[in-house]
């Protein structure tokens, strides 16, 4: 046989991605699986399920406005957190591209510091700012212009500031990424042409940067309506998103298969979210962006 | 100013000159047009790297100009000095007589046409070229014929509603050309706009370029590192080099008489043979090349005997072999390269010179080591001193 290796053999490339296609297959599509399947079965009581199959969990999704609600309020604050994000993070992700200061890798080494620090230890950091004796209440109370602590913990607000405190780097560095496509001598053209900086901002910067503050929108708003933690630790039972309540079918009324239900039902909902994004500006974006 | 500027003739014709002499010429012709462009001893510095020094120029109305050097010559700055992109540290610039040096870049009036095209992506070829009309508001009805005729001077009729993605480099560059002169501006930049085609294309393009700027008598400033391109398109072309002008004339000028021997170098590959003034016969002088064989040039100024001269000669000015004529010198036959109807030689004629020589074939090819005379025309040379500038 003179069949001999090269450098751009399928099979090579087959060896090489088998690892992760085995890794996924195993520990992402048959997990889902699983779970898919679980949704049919019966619950009998808290800890036990058999596999005789039903329809019930599903009919009771459907049916219980209960569970609509969690799913419209976590939807609401997704929308809501991806939004102000993407308000707040287009700012300094132009200040980032338009600096002449030399460098531009500190400010975007900034944005990446956070995350050296244990996402659940930078959402208790915020029981020290927003709550009873928290930094912001006790300032207000020594200076004299509040008699009562506010309520500013286990709030909703709480809960989006959070999540901003999550998510804002994330929205950045995708407006930067495609600030930082753009070639700048589009600009100077425009602003030849009888354009005011102002206006050439609106000609060119900005519909050219739309796809990177839409791959920032669904990121902030998949990861935020997702999220579960932060509802945990700075809302009250009021303010639980989906995740909570997934975790709580499971872990507190130990029914899997709604568990199971739910999970699925909020994978289908975010993954709409995400096709419909990559239908209309392509899922590129959003790989440019995770890759700084 | 350099010295070298002052030693260049210059026809009073002429479209591009210095700019104390544009005045005086415009007067010679009777003419009291102020110049189209007009540059005052511009300086321009980055920091402490100075990339254009001393720049004085005067740009006639309708009137074709290149800036011609290699990178970093400062071409590409004084261009973009021209539209604003880039502050001058002193000097002054004029556009039709008014001073432009505080005005910002969106008020000039200026028509840019960049290497890169720059057509802007998310915008239709119409809303493209419609760009510059709609900031100066120009009611929608003109703006559309407007825009037709100007796809139609580039031969693009019809291509308003394709997005740039879809034309060819080609045509994106002629739809660039278009969205630059649809609002007839005062003056047409273009900074190296054949750069990114290939060669068929960059041919087309030359002439398209060349004929649209005489139909509609705009002032085009060109920028280029090609010396084809500057010869073939340009009234005048400056030649620039570490941020000087090194000489401003019209193609024949700068090829024929160059100034410098960083001219004479650029365009067209001179071949530069050093030599020693050895005996001097009136306007005829004998110089005794380093490379050991003697050869006599006119000089259009008396020589003192022993002056270190510089002798420049156009591998076309060259003949070979049996119809060598004037000066003949013996050399040696170290490359041939065959272009059918003609041939370059690359020949020896001692210590380690070669000349280059671009010629007829005349019988048979000459092959590599085949001992060959090569010979020039005591005319056809240009002398340069010392320094490397041209004696007149």
């Amino acid at each position: 046989m003179t069949n001999r290796w090269q450098l751009y053999d399928a099979r090579l490339a087959w060896m090489l991605v088998a690892p992760v296609l085995l890794l996924l297959v195993l520990f992402l599509l048959l997990p889902i699986a699983v779970m898919a399947v679980y949704t049919f079965f019966t619950f009998v009581t808290a800890g036990v399920e058999t596999s005789a199959l039903t329809l019930a969990n599903w009919k009771e999704f459907l049916t219980d406005s209960y569970y609509h609600g969690f799913l419209l309020k976590t939807v609401r604050v997704g929308a809501m957190t991806a939004i102000i994000c993407g308000v707040l993070g287009y700012f300094p992700a132009y200040f980032i591209w338009a600096t002449t200061f030399r460098h531009k890798w500190l400010l975007l080494l900034l944005l990446i510091v956070p995350f050296w620090i244990s996402f659940t230890i930078r959402t208790f950091s915020w029981i020290h700012i927003l709550g009873e004796q928290g930094l912001i209440n006790v300032t207000l109370l020594r200076l004299g212009l509040i008699d009562q602590p506010l309520q500013m913990l286990y709030t909703e607000g709480a809960v989006v500031m959070g999540l901003l405190h999550f998510l804002l780097p994330y929205m950045i560095l995708n407006v930067y990424v495609s600030l930082e496509s753009i070639d700048r001598t589009l600009i100077s053209a425009a602003r030849s042409m009888g354009c005011t900086s102002a206006q050439a901002f609106r000609e060119v910067t900005l519909p050219l940067s739309l796809p990177g503050l839409g791959a920032g929108l669904l990121l902030c708003f998949v990861l935020a309506a997702g999220s579960y933690v932060t509802p945990q630790l700075l809302g009250s039972g009021r303010d639980a998103l989906f995740g909570n309540l997934i975790y709580d079918t499971i872990m507190g009324q130990l029914n899997w298969p709604m568990g199971a239900t739910l999970s699925i039902v909020l994978f289908i909902v975010l993954g709409c979210f995400a096709a419909a994004y990559t239908r209309y500006m392509g899922m590129s974006q959003i790989v440019k962006g995770l890759g700084g | 100013m350099h010295d070298s500027i002052h030693s260049t003739p210059r026809p009073a014709s002429a479209g591009a000159l210095p700019a104390g002499a544009g005045e005086h010429a415009a007067r010679a012709d009777g003419q009291l047009e102020k110049p189209a462009v007009e540059f005052r001893d511009i300086d321009i510095h980055y920091g402490k790297f100075v990339a254009v020094r001393d720049f004085s120029l005067a740009i006639r109305k309708g009137s074709f100009v290149t800036l011609l050097g290699p990178s970093g010559c400062g071409k590409t700055t004084i261009l973009r000095s021209i539209a604003g992109l880039v502050d001058i540290s002193t000097g002054q610039i004029s556009i039709g007589g008014r001073r432009v040096d505080d005005i910002p870049i969106y008020k000039r009036n200026i028509g840019l046409v960049f290497q890169s095209y720059a057509l802007f992506p998310h915008k239709s070829v119409f809303d493209n070229v419609a760009f510059g009309l709609k900031y100066r508001n120009v009611p929608k009805p003109e703006i559309a014929r407007r825009v037709g005729k100007a796809l139609e001077m580039v031969r693009l009729p019809g291509s308003e509603k394709k997005l740039p993605s879809q034309l060819s480099g080609g045509q994106q560059q002629r739809i660039a050309l278009a969205r630059a002169i649809v609002f007839e501006p005062e003056v047409l930049l273009l900074d190296e706009p054949l750069s990114a085609l290939d060669a068929n294309m960059r041919e087309e393009m030359r002439v398209e370029i060349k004929k649209i700027q005489k139909e509609t008598g705009i002032t085009a400033i060109f920028v280029t590192h090609d010396q084809e391109e500057a010869l073939s398109m340009s009234d005048r072309i400056v030649v620039m080099n570490a941020g000087r002008i090194e000489q401003i004339g019209s193609p024949e000028e700068v090829y024929e008489a160059p100034a410098t021997a960083f001219v004479a170098d650029f365009l067209g590959k001179a071949n530069m043979l050093p030599g020693v003034v050895a005996s001097v016969d009136g306007q005829k002088a004998t110089i005794a090349l380093s490379a050991g064989q003697q050869v006599t040039a006119l000089s259009p100024k008396v020589l003192a005997s022993g002056a270190r001269v510089t002798v420049v000669v156009r591998p076309q000015k060259l003949s070979v072999g049996t119809s060598a004529t004037g000066n003949r010198l013996a050399g040696k036959v170290v490359s041939t390269s065959y272009l059918g109807g003609s041939a370059i030689y690359e020949i020896g004629i001692g210590e380690g010179t070669i000349i280059r020589a671009n010629t007829q074939i005349d019988g048979r090819l000459a092959r590599e080591g085949e001992a060959i005379d090569v010979g020039f025309d005591p005319a056809a040379c240009v002398l340069m001193d010392e320094k490397g500038f041209r004696i007149a």
